[in-house]
């Protein structure tokens, strides 16, 4: 017996005597790089501000975004311009709504969009490869086919046909980026669980028969969360430009609902009528969100470097 | 008495499928472990050593199902290891534990080593309550020389020595009775290495474990070992008691090995008559006919090419035609 009663008086007297020690995880010492890294702050600030406005800009603003402000509509050029004096911060839009809750609403589904879509691609995409990877054999090669002939699909085409047959609503929207989102994810984590699979800290829990689901579930995701972490920062603005683009084509949400994309689409079809904040606020928020999610991604992979652990 | 591990004719070979070769094209066929059988008395413990690519590690592998088999591997006279399903080795697995060569890679850097320790015991034993756990996991840590107040520290903050006690310490937990050291010092310093060494002869000894010790540094082997193989490309060479292998080594292979062995003393050194081994380690692929070691043997003659030699029964087992 490895426990005797006398070790244990002994140890309890010892242990009574010191104090635990706090480890510091790697995640701890990620953060503190994250946290010198200023640009990646300065991202994960300009992000925080950015969200906020989402959430409360409608709250600011003293007219709703689907409101119309019949007395400048149709004049929007030499009324609608911003102004605090008519309560149009922003401005109004070409029907006379106004333009800060409008971008407000609008920064929300973008953020709503690219948020929704890398959460399904981390959660499923890295089930996915983490198993096709671990498990290994023919079920990797079943697997991984799947998705090389899904990726084969041009899904910009797939999703334009989904939002045409099924109508154009926010739920398919999701639909359609999530089949879209997940596919490299799975990539690049069974890449990475083939490379952890033969490290001997796996090996030494198959070896003390801990069950296939818990190594990878407790030993090979919580090792492949950085690389999932920074893809699914890069991945965030893909998804915010594929839906603006699908926006900017005229499907994606519908009215009076709207996203960056399409506040863009129609700023840019009237700038020409001298109403360029109509293009230049969504703009401006859409490309500050860009940045700061790519000053982020940039940021955690410094951080999350393996190499100097 | 049975042996507590007794292991006939094991045999683990890998296919090779050349990069480009076409589906219908036989695969190569590697044969890492040919044929290899010992057996391990409890509270014994067995030195395996062989150079490189030899398949010792394959050989501890194998014999805890982490690469396939053929052959027997009987545990207490009673169950085929070899034969089992995974779930009917389930509960064996807490009886034969490993230690591995690598302390740092051994670990899982996102762990505590609360959490790297207590693993086996949550596995085999999932009802226990958790300050039960906690308490048996710092008693371990104490056991093997770490301080028990650093259960909550990971495992980069520990030096290589300490994260080899670690790793003996998580392979412990479950009171085995086997216990396999796969070069569990080669990857340290010279002074560690002792510190590790004495830790494993005390356990031993307080715990009356087997061990199926692997090294290839022989002075390593020569004091932890009761019994000691010599493994030379998969097939063994020689087999006997510590004492008669270093005493009177009887294949050629051991005679060279030990010949090779650094002396600290340069006039002893000087005097000492080294046998050469000459030419590399053939290719595990296509492995010399006959006595494997007959391209490298200063003694080998026709007979060495035509037949394999047997190795004899008994306690001083060799393979080779002229023992």
């Amino acid at each position: 017996m490895i426990l005797s009663p006398i070790d244990m008086t002994a140890l309890a007297a010892r242990l009574a005597s010191l104090d635990e020690v706090a480890g510091r995880s790697l995640w701890a010492d990620a953060r503190a790089r994250f946290m010198r890294n200023r640009a990646a702050v300065g991202g994960l600030i300009a992000l925080v501000l950015i969200t906020l406005f989402a959430l409360t800009g409608e709250l600011i603003a003293p007219w709703s975004y689907e409101e119309i402000d019949w007395a400048v509509m149709g004049k929007a050029a030499e009324l609608g311009a911003p102004a605090m004096a008519n309560g149009h911060y922003f401005g109004v839009d070409d029907l006379g709504r106004d333009m800060l809750a409008r971008t407000a609403q609008g920064t929300r589904i973008s953020l709503l969009v690219g948020i929704i879509g890398a959460l399904i691609s981390v959660v499923v995409g890295t089930l996915y490869g983490a198993i096709a990877g671990y498990v290994g054999g023919r079920t990797d090669q079943i697997m991984m086919r799947i998705v090389d002939i899904l990726l084969a699909i041009p899904f910009m085409f797939v999703i334009i046909l989904l939002l045409v047959m099924f109508g154009r609503s926010l739920f398919m929207l999701f639909l359609g980026i999530g089949l879209l989102s997940w596919l490299s994810m799975a990539r690049i984590v069974r890449g990475q669980t083939l490379t952890l699979k033969g490290r001997e800290f796996i090996e030494a829990a198959r070896a003390s028969g801990v069950p296939a689901p818990i190594i990878i579930l407790r030993h090979i995701i919580p090792n492949l969360l950085g690389i999932v972490a920074v893809y699914a920062t890069l991945l965030i603005p893909e998804m915010i430009v594929t839906e603006s683009f699908i926006s900017f084509l005229g499907l994606g949400v519908q009215e009076p609902l709207t996203s960056l994309g399409r506040l863009i689409s129609e700023g840019a079809g009237t700038m020409r009528y001298g109403t360029i904040w109509q293009l230049a606020f969504p703009l401006f928020f859409f490309v500050a969100t860009m940045f700061a999610f790519f000053f982020v991604g940039d940021g955690l992979r410094d951080a999350l470097d393996p190499k100097d652990r | 008495m049975t042996a507590l591990l007794d292991v006939r004719d094991l045999q683990v070979s890998f296919t090779l499928r050349r990069a480009g070769a076409m589906p219908w094209q036989k695969p190569a066929v590697l044969h890492a472990v040919n044929g290899v059988s010992f057996s391990v008395k409890a509270g014994e413990t067995l030195g395996i050593v062989g150079e490189s690519g030899c398949g010792k590690s394959t050989l501890a592998r194998a014999i805890i199902q982490l690469v396939p088999a053929t052959g027997q591997a009987v545990w207490k006279g009673k169950t085929d290891l070899l034969a089992l399903t995974p779930s009917q080795m389930q509960p064996l697995r807490s009886q034969i534990q490993m230690v591995f060569q690598d302390p740092l890679a051994s670990l899982n850097p996102r762990m505590t080593v609360g959490r790297i320790i207590a693993e086996p015991l949550k596995t085999h034993h999932p009802h226990l309550p958790s300050a039960e756990v906690r308490a048996r996991v710092q008693l371990m840590m104490d056991r093997v020389g770490l301080l028990p107040n650093q259960i909550n520290r990971y495992p980069h903050e520990f030096s290589g020595g300490q994260c080899q006690r670690i790793g003996i310490a998580r392979a412990l937990i479950c009171e085995p009775k086997l216990l396999i050291c796969d070069e569990p010092v080669s990857a340290l310093d010279v002074s560690i290495q002792a510190q590790v060494i004495n830790l494993l002869s005390d356990l031993q000894r307080d715990l009356g474990l087997a061990m199926i010790f692997i090294a290839h540094d022989l002075s390593v082997v020569k004091h932890i070992s009761d019994r000691v193989m010599v493994l030379y490309l998969g097939r063994m060479m020689e087999a006997a008691s510590k004492d008669d292998l270093f005493a009177a080594p009887a294949h050629p292979y051991t005679q060279a090995l030990l010949s090779s062995v650094p002396i600290p003393d340069p006039a002893r050194a000087r005097a000492k008559q080294a046998i050469p081994l000459l030419g590399d380690l053939p290719s595990p692929m296509a492995p010399p006919s006959g006595c494997v070691f007959r391209t490298r043997c200063p003694k080998a003659t026709d007979i060495c090419a035509a037949h394999r030699p047997e190795a004899k029964l008994g306690t001083h087992q060799t393979a080779c035609h002229f023992a």
